[in-house]
């Protein structure tokens, strides 16, 4: 009895940290950049949600125009040299009229008091830009720099996020309200629609994920820089559009996991970051480098904790953060791991 | 939110200003160290605001306050600190909002004979220091008045759950020390951390051990993730909760899960339903009304009063220094120590302060009120 609730939790858990894990598996083999701030765009979607559901209009929206605007100066300084008329106007579109109409249909709904779904999806409307603009703000200029380099990037980014959460968030959590209220009741488990959501979105990135990089051109590309991505540009990919559609994606993914974990806990300025370390403890056991495994992994970790919060409260962080020890010295001895400099 | 903004930009201006500002002598300088940010910034941005609400003079003397912010890093406390007593040489250190922070500032007061006045609850060796004076009610005093509560209900056994740092083991510390005399055992220890997503696993142990009752051991909104798991899982029994979980952001998080809770708080919550005759009523009205003007209806915290109780002793302590020596000097601070040593008992907002030479906590049981939440609203128990 104890144990299906436990298991219940665990994969409920589980199937949020499995988006973490695939994003930052996917980031990782596509630009080499280890996004801690992948967190920070749950935390952002969670709260976001929250603020919709009170009918205010959320801070993200402005601080989404903000880094639209940053990202058109790093534009317009790369393009100092001269550039073509389409290109300034495809940044113009990109940067600013983009978070701008974003900012207007945001304004004009909040007050509407709309239905959830459709909150949902104007959350996940607002953040998703935010991956694309953090990509060009922070990572673009440093495209070709040691894999070290763009993991000191990273924490910048994160804490330059975190704080910029508390500014405009405040310090205390917030609560959005459930995309379903109704509960079902299968044997003696009672399962909750919203952890029924939160399964299928799971599972539907998953396959979305696999036909994205199996069927598509763009999703090739994706997979052609993830192998080598010199080859790649000797081909004629882009590597910067592949780079900038990694954190779309990521970012997409990130206000996904927010928008299902905002009505079920508590989400703070700053949980983001424990958050995004459980979904790197499964991205870890996946090498970095495997989808499934990854999302198996992560699976693993959300019933870890709910089984070490259920025994052993007091150590779970241990246990669940423990996990990927023998995972690393097992990576080390087995030396298929190398590193592309 | 807006607000929220320049609030997060104020702590830049103070320092700004406070670097321009040339040391005029004569001012009495107050040197304020809060959390503003990090892991405490929802004690520390309340604290910070009531600063704003201070008078601009005292006892006929300008009063200069400098605020920065600590992070709730005990490191940056010491700096801060250092810097207030080296730099601008304060007559007054105030903070800061957490426990650590508030222990390196009270270091610091004690090397350079500044009095210092601490906004979080600190153990006893530095609450017995010669220079520092603790604001907020000590653990023991309002865990004595929730435990009588508790018998009073008729509960035996306590299922506990609590943060897994200091403050969870500050309760589970006050259970062992004095929960014998009123008849309590815990049957049950869960600890979890505030950020966490679930604590289905602690609460279904909580409600398997079958207590009488479940102690939660928690601040702030973090307080209402157990209080949501454990009626979501159909517990029945009372729950309690501590003076760091009185906030509105609670009741709000919580909903109707939070009904018929007991609470501990500070008077300072609900002055208006205070009786007439209750010494903290005038302070604490004046309070509440100037924060709640300022900040917005149903802002106030149990956290925020702190500082204006700081104030409150100081406006009655410093006119007794003034007549002994100047501001600025190390003559004056002495003498100011002394003044709020003797000079009490100073009512305040959140209880009277009465201090003595063996007491630097000087609160007694007109600090606390018992609360019960009723359909999202914190009513009086007696």
């Amino acid at each position: 009895m104890i144990a299906t609730f436990l298991i219940q939790d665990g994969v409920t858990n589980g199937a949020i940290y499995a988006l973490l894990g695939l994003a930052l598996v996917l980031l990782f083999s596509v630009t080499r950049v280890i996004f801690i701030p992948q967190g920070e765009f749950v935390a952002y979607g969670a709260l976001t949600l929250a603020l919709l559901d009170g009918g205010k209009v959320p801070a993200t929206t402005s601080l989404l125009v903000c880094f639209g605007a940053i990202a058109f100066l790093f534009d317009l300084w790369s393009m100092r040299r001269g550039t073509d008329v389409r290109t300034f106007l495809r940044s113009l579109a990109l940067n600013l009229v983009l978070p701008g109409v974003i900012y207007g249909i945001t304004i004009v709904l909040a007050p509407l008091g709309l239905p959830s779904v459709a909150k949902a999806l104007l959350t996940i409307l607002i953040i998703t830009p935010m991956g694309a603009y953090i990509y060009r703000i922070a990572y673009r200029p440093l495209a070709d720099a040691s894999v070290l380099v763009l993991l000191i990037a990273s924490i910048g980014v994160h804490l330059a996020m975190m704080g910029l959460g508390l500014v405009f968030f405040g310090a205390e959590g917030l609560r959005a309200e459930p995309l379903a209220n109704d509960n079902y009741t299968i044997g003696s488990l009672m399962v909750s629609a919203q952890s029924l959501c939160i399964y299928g979105a799971t599972i539907a990135i998953i396959i979305g994920l696999y036909l994205f990089f199996e069927r598509t051109l763009l999703g090739k590309a994706l997979r052609a820089t993830a192998v080598n991505r010199l080859g790649a540009r000797l081909v004629g990919v882009r590597t910067h559009l592949t780079g900038v559609t990694a954190f779309t994606l990521a970012a997409a993914i990130g206000a996904v996991s927010g928008v299902l974990i905002g009505p079920i806990t508590t989400i703070y300025y700053d949980t983001g970051f424990l958050i995004g370390l459980k979904g790197f403890v499964a991205a870890i056991i996946g090498g970095l480098a495997s989808f499934p495994i990854t999302a198996i992994a992560a699976i693993g970790v959300g019933l870890v904790e709910s089984f070490s919060s259920f025994f052993a409260s007091s150590f779970k962080e241990v246990i669940v953060f423990g996990l990927i020890i023998p995972v690393l010295i097992w990576l080390s001895l087995s030396g298929s791991f190398h590193e592309e400099e | 939110m807006k607000n929220r903004f320049f609030a997060g930009m104020a702590p830049v201006a103070a320092l700004s200003m406070s670097l321009f500002a040339s040391s005029a002598l004569a001012d009495i300088t107050i040197g304020v160290t809060i959390s503003s940010t990090g892991p405490g910034a929802a004690l520390g941005i309340p604290l910070k605001n009531s600063v704003e609400l201070w008078p601009t003079e005292v006892g006929g003397e300008k009063l200069k306050v400098i605020v920065l912010d600590d992070a709730g890093d005990p490191s940056v406390a010491t700096t801060n600190a250092r810097r207030f007593v080296n730099d601008d040489k304060v007559d007054v250190l105030v903070g800061s909002a957490l426990t650590p922070a508030s222990i390196a500032v009270a270091g610091v007061a004690a090397e350079s004979s500044t009095p210092h006045l601490g906004c979080s609850p600190v153990p006893p060796n530095i609450s017995k220091g010669k220079w520092t004076f603790i604001m907020p009610q000590d653990a023991g005093l309002i865990a004595k008045n929730l435990f009588a509560k508790m018998k009073a209900d008729g509960v035996k056994t306590v299922g506990y759950i609590g943060f897994s740092d200091s403050y969870g083991d500050l309760w589970m510390g006050q259970f062992k020390a004095i929960g014998e005399q009123y008849g309590l055992k815990v049957i049950a220890d869960e600890r979890y951390a505030r950020p966490d997503t679930s604590v289905s696993g602690q609460v279904l142990k909580l409600v398997a051990a079958r207590p009488d009752a479940v102690f939660v051991g928690a601040s702030g909104t973090g307080a209402a993730l157990p209080q949501i798991g454990l009626r979501e899982r159909g517990f029945t029994g009372k729950i309690y909760q501590t003076h760091g979980a009185v906030t509105f952001d609670f009741l709000r998080i919580a909903g109707k899960a939070a009904d018929n809770t007991i609470f501990a708080s500070g008077p300072a919550m609900a002055p208006e339903a205070l009786p007439d005759t209750a010494e903290t009523k005038p302070e604490g009205m004046a309070y509440v009304t100037a924060y709640e003007k300022k900040f917005g209806p149903g802002t106030r915290t149990q956290f925020g009063p702190h500082i204006n109780d700081a104030m409150a002793i100081l406006k009655k302590a410093i006119p007794v220094a003034l007549k002994k020596a100047k501001p600025g000097t190390p003559e004056f601070r002495a003498a100011l120590r002394d003044a709020i040593e003797t000079g009490g008992p100073f009512p305040a907002s959140q209880g009277v302060f009465n201090f003595k030479a063996d007491d630097h906590l000087g609160l007694d049981d007109r600090a606390v009120v018992l609360f019960t939440a009723k359909n999202g609203k914190f009513e009086i128990t007696k």
